[in-house]
């Protein structure tokens, strides 16, 4: 099995998704907030699993600006959740060395007085193992 | 009445008066909200990942504690109500994780979603009932325009939250007429606010909160309520304009004529 | 002791892919009473069926056991061929080892063993088997028809153009159903009042239709050829033979704040009305919920303004029983409810509508006139967007999982209309894919794109954003340009899925007829026998049993009226002889196999019975075999055993649990 396959597997592990549910309808793109940030879209993050092109997927910046707001998971008429599929993505980064998206160094300089603790806490959950 | 509470980290911190604001309120109305000993963080966000085990055990804690006092659990933080919620439903009905979770914690007897969790909402609609909360309203907000802000972690995924309708949704509306002001229904009222991306980008939560700001205060709004100390923050940080955001439990505590009562504290 | 053979089938690669037939016909041979056995391609073919015959007569066999599909396809096939033969047709016996076996399983081996048990049951029970005989029944000559809309009408007519009886049920005051509340029809554009009604005068005038309008069928007994139907005609409150029809009543009626279910709730009607202005009967019916007279007592307006002494407050529900040969389902569809899917904001903006409200809205009968405009403010709109698949080919239990198959066309008609009417309004269209199979249904479609303009997005909808000044607005994917599209719009159109009218499970109930997950009745064979049910003497019409266009429902009225003309055509059926009967000496009279007799066929009779020398009088239950559908349901509950099924005796079916279990 070649890795891409492997990692392909693995995200629909992870995500517990199937893609194959999909039908193109592009409601998940459609509802995203994010989306203009995108370089991969939500709905092609179905297709690049599909496509076991996971390379280019954890490549991409999507990972760092899907908001979880689970319009996408919601609104999806398939059960598909590519929400899930992009989170999963995230922890094949995150789990690796080096991998982390926010590192302890650099929040000194992002704090403000009024950041409130929730804040800090979400984003370490989500940017880093 | 008495309810398990679990305050989250926010609560004890930068959002005391979330929590102080509810806590006179509901002496209030007759309920008492007992802390729950020694909770831990629930770590702001759901971990999605079908093998995310042990980032799920605090909230697993908490809702056995609930479990083993006979209570049902009330959170008032969206973002810990949404964590309760998931991984309540998760010891519910997925094996997987129900066996995990149990295998680390070695509880006197495993945990398989027992609990009940309310939000503080949610207590207010169920269990007190909009009728009784208009009847102990001594000073109703008449006049006022409020716009419910819900966000994502409220109503999202419909299914598991089961909080209300995902797409509109009432409860704030309702909560709103009841402490006697006059709800403003906008659209943008559960899209997302940017979350935990305000840390590094804050331009890209700016554009969502002036969305949803500029919808509410183009229906009418004069005002703003949450249940998210988050979404606050990135409400009155990441926007132009001054449209002023309170916790919901703020006003609540006014209508009720108690809110003097979290400032002698 | 039987000469039983084995012949078994494999259906091309459908069970020998995964069944060793040879094994099967081995094995077969050792079985108890079998003195041929033998496997071919296709055995429903002529040539299998030769080979039956072959060696029924040859081999003097006296029972037979295809292993093939299921008996529902082709037991009857098989029977046939063992008559010709000069067989009892009740000495076949089919295992099932397509269906039941190799259709499931992938594994040769374990499908072979299954497919082995399988036969030996079969050949237990034809060990036992003896030749039955069918007995005879009559067939009325009358058919019920239960729904007035196209469907319904085209059935009914054309059952009644063939010479025979037809009455239609028809559950609101007028015929004309879903069809009568279009504007126009695709694929040719033609006016949907001026084709449908004609249709309807011409039921109403037919001498062998009669019509129950405003009335509903309440319970059906009976079997093929004879059923019983109770139908409750509501008390309209207007006594039909009197009514002119002038409609003085509905302009003078007080109370006039009742939605009207014909425009979908887009403007109001009063307590007594008729649907529409060319409503059949034109005889308005009084909405006793709405009447003032009967809320309060106080009124009578209608009945004082009556010239014709029409009005009667009196009048109660009427229940009349009609026995009828064939019984047709044509009760249709409604759009589904759109509760789930705020996020297009149907219920928080009056201008986002569904396209049955489009349709009221283009109708020159609708309440805006034919003109086309925003209910929220009355304003022409200039930018129109259409959703396809709101609820339709959803995965998520919030619609349906079906495509409902009629929207890609209404909506490029509704478009075009608009484009037609307004050229100076934009239409976008956002769609998941344009689904226009059908004779010059695509052209259809293309010509709304090439010669009108419409704008086709391929994308969904995320969500529609009413705007504090009163637009809309449209946050749509655009996926072949891979862009997220923010769209203003002035009206929203969604093409909600459409479902099964919701009465139809109480109706399928009544009639034993069966029904899928989705309300959909089911037919008897999805390619062979697509208009009939399962249940012998119903017929299917129209979308009760699949989603539909107007074309296809009216062809598919005509051969459910095919199907039923060609039983009223028999003067006598054969009846199943597998029917129950009770051993007078076990019989203990309890009753219990009466109690559950689902077609009441059982009754009790003092009976003298001589048990082992003692004469005397017991109440014994005795079955009527026209009535008794074999069902079985007696048999077991008998507590003393005294109850036993011809065909499939108690220890038939012994036989076969111990042939499968050696």
């Amino acid at each position: 099995m070649t890795n891409q396959k492997k990692q392909a597997e693995l995200i629909q592990e992870i995500s517990g998704v199937n893609p194959l549910k999909c039908m193109k309808c592009g409601k998940c793109s459609a509802s995203c907030p994010s989306y203009n940030e995108m370089d991969i879209k939500p709905h092609q993050f179905v297709s690049y699993v599909i496509n076991e092109d996971i390379e280019s997927l954890v490549k991409s910046k999507s990972l760092w600006k899907c908001l979880s707001c689970f319009a996408c998971v919601q609104r999806c008429p398939r059960d598909v959740k590519p929400g899930k599929l992009i989170d999963a993505a995230r922890q094949i980064v995150e789990r690796q060395k080096g991998g982390d998206y926010l590192t302890a160094d650099e929040i000194p300089e992002l704090l403000d007085p009024e950041i409130p603790q929730q804040l800090l806490v979400s984003a370490f959950r989500r940017y880093r193992r | 009445m008495k309810y398990s509470y679990y305050p989250g980290c926010t609560l004890k911190n930068k959002a005391e008066d979330l929590d102080a604001y509810a806590r006179v309120s509901a002496k209030a109305l007759g309920f008492e909200l007992e802390e729950i000993e020694e909770w831990q963080c629930c770590g702001g966000v759901y971990p999605l990942g079908t093998d995310e085990i042990a980032t799920k055990l605090a909230s697993v804690r908490a809702l056995n504690d609930a479990k083993e006092k006979g209570r049902e659990l009330v959170t008032l933080c969206s973002a810990c109500h949404h964590v309760l919620k998931r991984v309540n439903d998760d010891m519910k009905n997925v094996e997987n994780i129900r066996t995990k979770a149990n295998n680390y914690m070695d509880l006197k007897e495993p945990y398989a979603g027992e609990t009940t969790v309310l939000h503080f909402l949610e207590v207010l609609r169920d269990r007190i009932g909009w009728d009784t909360l208009k009847e102990k309203v001594t000073n109703p907000l008449k006049g006022k325009k409020i716009g419910a802000y819900y966000g994502c972690l409220l109503l999202r995924p419909g299914k598991i939250m089961a909080f209300d309708d995902p797409e509109n949704p009432k409860i704030m509306e309702d909560f709103i007429r009841a402490i006697g002001a006059e709800p403003v229904i906008y659209p943008y009222r559960n899209e997302c606010c940017g979350g935990y991306i305000s840390l590094k980008e804050k331009e890209l939560s700016r554009g969502m909160c002036e969305k949803i700001e500029d919808s509410a205060e183009g229906f009418g709004a004069d005002m703003l309520i949450t249940a998210c100390p988050l979404c606050m923050y990135n409400l009155n940080k990441n926007s132009r304009t001054d449209l002023p955001v309170y916790y919901f439990t703020e006003l609540l505590a006014e209508a009720l004529g108690v809110k003097d009562e979290v400032k002698k504290q | 002791m039987q000469r039983i053979g084995v012949f078994v089938c494999h259906c091309g690669t459908n069970i020998a892919a995964t069944v060793d037939v040879k094994k099967v016909v081995e094995m077969a041979l050792h079985e108890p009473g079998v003195v041929h056995a033998e496997d071919y391609q296709y055995m429903c073919s002529e040539a299998g069926q030769e080979k039956i015959r072959a060696a029924i007569q040859e081999k003097n066999l006296s029972g037979i056991v295809v292993c093939s599909c299921s008996p529902r396809m082709h037991e009857t096939t098989f029977r046939g061929a063992a008559e010709r033969a000069g067989l009892n047709p009740y000495m076949v016996e089919i295992a099932n080892i397509r269906e039941h076996c190799s259709w499931i399983h992938k594994d040769m081996e374990e499908a072979t063993e299954k497919a082995v048990i399988l036969m030996r049951a079969a050949v237990a029970k034809v060990n036992l088997n003896t030749p039955l005989k069918p007995g005879e029944s009559r067939v009325t000559k009358r058919a019920l028809v239960i729904g007035g809309g196209i469907a319904g009408i085209q059935t009914a007519l054309d059952i009644a153009d063939a010479g025979y009886p037809v009455d239609i049920v028809e559950k609101t005051p007028s015929i004309g159903g879903r069809m009568s509340q279009l504007d126009k029809t695709f694929p040719t554009l033609d006016c949907s009042a001026c084709i449908l009604t004609p249709k309807m005068v011409e039921a109403n005038a037919h001498p062998n239709i009669n019509i129950y309008t405003y009335s509903e069928v309440e319970k059906v007994s009976g079997f093929v050829g004879d059923f019983t139907v109770d139908i409750r005609k509501k008390a309209r409150s207007v006594d039909m033979s009197k009514c002119t029809g002038c409609g003085v009543c509905q302009e003078k009626c007080p109370s006039k704040k009742t939605p009207s279910e014909f425009n979908r709730g887009l403007n109001n009607r009063s307590a007594i009305y008729t649907p529409f202005a060319q409503a059949i009967p034109n005889v308005p019916v009084i909405d006793r919920e709405a009447c003032i007279k009967f809320k309060t007592g106080k009124c009578g307006i209608c009945s004082k303004v009556c010239q014709a002494g029409a009005i009667d407050y009196e009048q109660e529900d009427e229940i009349i029983t009609e026995k009828y040969g064939a019984i047709v389902v044509a009760t249709g569809f409604d759009m589904i409810k759109l509760d789930a899917y705020d996020e297009y904001a149907y219920s928080q903006s009056k201008d986002v509508i569904t396209s049955l409200e489009l349709e009221r809205i283009m109708n020159a009968a609708g309440p805006t006139g034919g003109h086309l405009e925003r209910l929220s403010d009355g304003k022409a709109p200039k930018e129109i967007v259409f959703i396809q698949c709101v609820g339709s080919r959803c995965a998520d239990n919030r619609g349906k999982s079906y495509c409902s198959k009629i929207c890609c066309m209404y909506t490029a008609k509704h478009a075009m209309l608009i484009r037609d009417k307004y050229p100076d309004v934009n239409v976008t269209v956002f769609y998941i894919d344009v689904r226009t199979p059908g004779k010059n249904f695509d052209e259809f479609y293309r010509r709304a794109v090439e010669e009108y303009g419409v704008n086709y997005i391929k994308g969904q909808v995320g969500k529609v954003i009413p705007k504090p000044d009163g637009k809309l607005l449209v946050q749509g994917a655009d996926l072949l340009d891979n862009k997220q599209i923010l769209k203003e719009a002035d009206m929203v159109v969604l093409a909600a899925a459409i479902e099964p009218n919701p009465d139809v499970r109480k109706i399928a109930t009544m009639l034993t007829a069966s029904i899928d997950t989705n309300n959909f009745l089911t037919e008897a064979h999805a390619k062979l026998r697509p208009v009939e049910s399962p249940t012998a003497g119903v017929f299917l019409s129209g979308v009760c049993q699949g989603p539909k266009d107007i074309p296809e429902t009216v062809s598919q009225a005509g051969a459910a009226a095919v199907k039923a003309i060609g039983l009223l055509a028999k003067d006598k059926l054969l009846t199943n002889p597998c029917t129950a009967h009770s051993d007078e000496l076990l019989c203990n009279g309890c009753s219990q196999c009466a109690n559950v007799c689902p077609y009441g066929a059982i009754t009790y009779e003092e009976k003298e019975v001589n048990d082992h020398g003692i004469r005397e009088v017991r109440r014994i239950a005795v079955v009527n075999d026209a009535l008794c559908q074999g069902c079985g349901a007696c048999t077991v509950t008998c507590p003393s055993g005294a109850m036993d099924l011809q065909g499939f005796s108690n220890r038939q079916i012994l036989a076969e649990v111990d042939a499968i279990c050696r």
